[in-house]
């Protein structure tokens, strides 16, 4: 094994919250840093990791085949051209869940843990057999939500379960944020959230249209150096695992205009 | 309480729906995290209230016994106060 090698599930329970679009800028940006990264698709009933990543075209094997011991691991990875750190371990068909097991995640894991520091799961939705699949090669895990009332339950949901499997640490990452609508407090606030879910907080990732753009494109913001808010937000997630202290950006200090002061004006706590 | 907080009073607007959002989320997570349906909790809240009336007699209306949740911990807050001790219930033990 890696002497430092870090296993990490990229877990949120509700679907659509930014797993997929986190763990492909997260490796890309581990990457950058110098970091043998590899990203294991987890998803197997919905893969989209290696859309994201621009790698469609270049899947040949998949986890699949290295299970079933028809293919070395090393013909599995697809490494990202531009950023040769990075590696995906594509997720197999559909149809492997009927006979996947927790063990199966394991000896992946296991193989990938003895070449790259950072092995990124990105987990399916919900919290059925995906997720205990894929929880099973977990060591540590980053949960994502976004300020809305059901991704917070789901959430909790999953911390929970985290906690039972002995995952841990467990951090977060709040995704969508949108500054305006939490100045105006018709958004849950970054700290109704931290408190409610007792999280300690590794990222802050506002709405960027960019992340879109990007999708569409198939290089994620991370890759090019971009300035996007979601962009540097990513990049700092990556440096804060790797211990770095980065200063979280205040949503609520946004803005600079006279309206902005007057929104914190009438938030302030007067008694 | 904030300026906002005092301005929606005045004007008798809704409150920001934050507020709600943060209200309505202590509440279902304490449910989630107990595994207590809230129909279970009301069955548990009127079994309690009849083991404390055979001993005080309390204030059925303020009472109340409900879930709440502070750093992933829930706990089961009882409030029950007390009109006055039951007559019958310091001769119920019975050793004077
Ligand atoms: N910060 C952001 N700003 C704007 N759009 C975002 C942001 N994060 C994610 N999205 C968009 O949200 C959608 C869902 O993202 P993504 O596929 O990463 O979620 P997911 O949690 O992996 O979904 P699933 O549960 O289906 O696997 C995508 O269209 C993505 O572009
Ligand atoms: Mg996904």
């Amino acid at each position: 094994m890696a002497p430092t090698s870090r296993t990490i599930l990229i877990c949120s329970g509700k679907g659509g919250v930014g797993k997929t679009t986190l763990t492909a800028n997260l490796g890309i940006a581990l990457a950058r840093l110098g970091l043998r990264t590899v990203v294991l698709d987890a998803d197997f009933g919905l893969r989209n990791l290696d859309l994201l990543l621009g790698l469609e075209n270049r899947i040949v094997f998949t986890a699949q085949e290295v299970l079933a011991e028809s293919c070395r691991l090393e013909q599995a990875l697809v490494k990202h051209k531009q950023e040769p750190n990075l590696a995906l371990l594509p997720a197999g068909n559909p149809r492997m869940l009927e006979w996947l097991k927790p063990e199966d995640m394991k000896t992946i894991a296991g193989m990938l843990e003895e070449q790259f520091d950072y092995v990124l799961i990105d987990c399916p939705a919900g919290i059925e057999d995906g997720f205990k699949n894929a929880v099973a090669a977990a060591k540590e895990a980053i949960v994502i939500t976004t300020p809305e009332v059901s991704a917070v339950r789901d959430a909790d949901r999953v911390i929970g379960l985290l906690n039972t499997h002995g995952v841990k640490p467990v951090q977060l990452v709040l995704n969508r944020v949108r500054p305006k609508m939490m100045a105006n407090q018709e958004m849950l606030a970054v700290d109704d959230v931290t408190d409610i879910l007792a999280l300690p907080l590794l990222g802050l990732v506002l709405e960027d249209e960019q992340v879109i753009v990007s999708t569409n494109r198939g290089e994620p913001l991370t890759l090019n150096g971009s300035k996007s808010p979601a962009a540097r937000a990513y990049g700092n997630v990556a440096r804060r695992l790797q211990g770095e202290e980065v200063a979280l950006i205040d949503p609520s200090k946004e803005g600079r205009g006279l309206r902005a002061k007057v929104r914190r004006l009438m938030q302030k706590k007067i008694f | 309480m904030t300026l906002r907080d005092i301005l929606d009073k005045l004007l008798r607007r809704q409150p920001a729906s934050a507020n709600t959002a943060r209200e309505r989320l202590q509440l279902v997570l304490a449910h989630d995290r107990s595994d207590l349906s809230p129909e279970l909790l009301d069955q548990m809240r009127r079994e309690i209230f009849e083991v404390v009336a055979r001993y005080v007699e309390i204030d059925l209306d303020e009472g109340d016994v409900s879930l709440e949740t502070e750093d992933r911990v829930t706990a089961l807050v009882a409030n029950l106060p007390i009109r006055r001790p039951l007559a019958v219930a310091s001769g119920a033990t019975g050793d004077e």
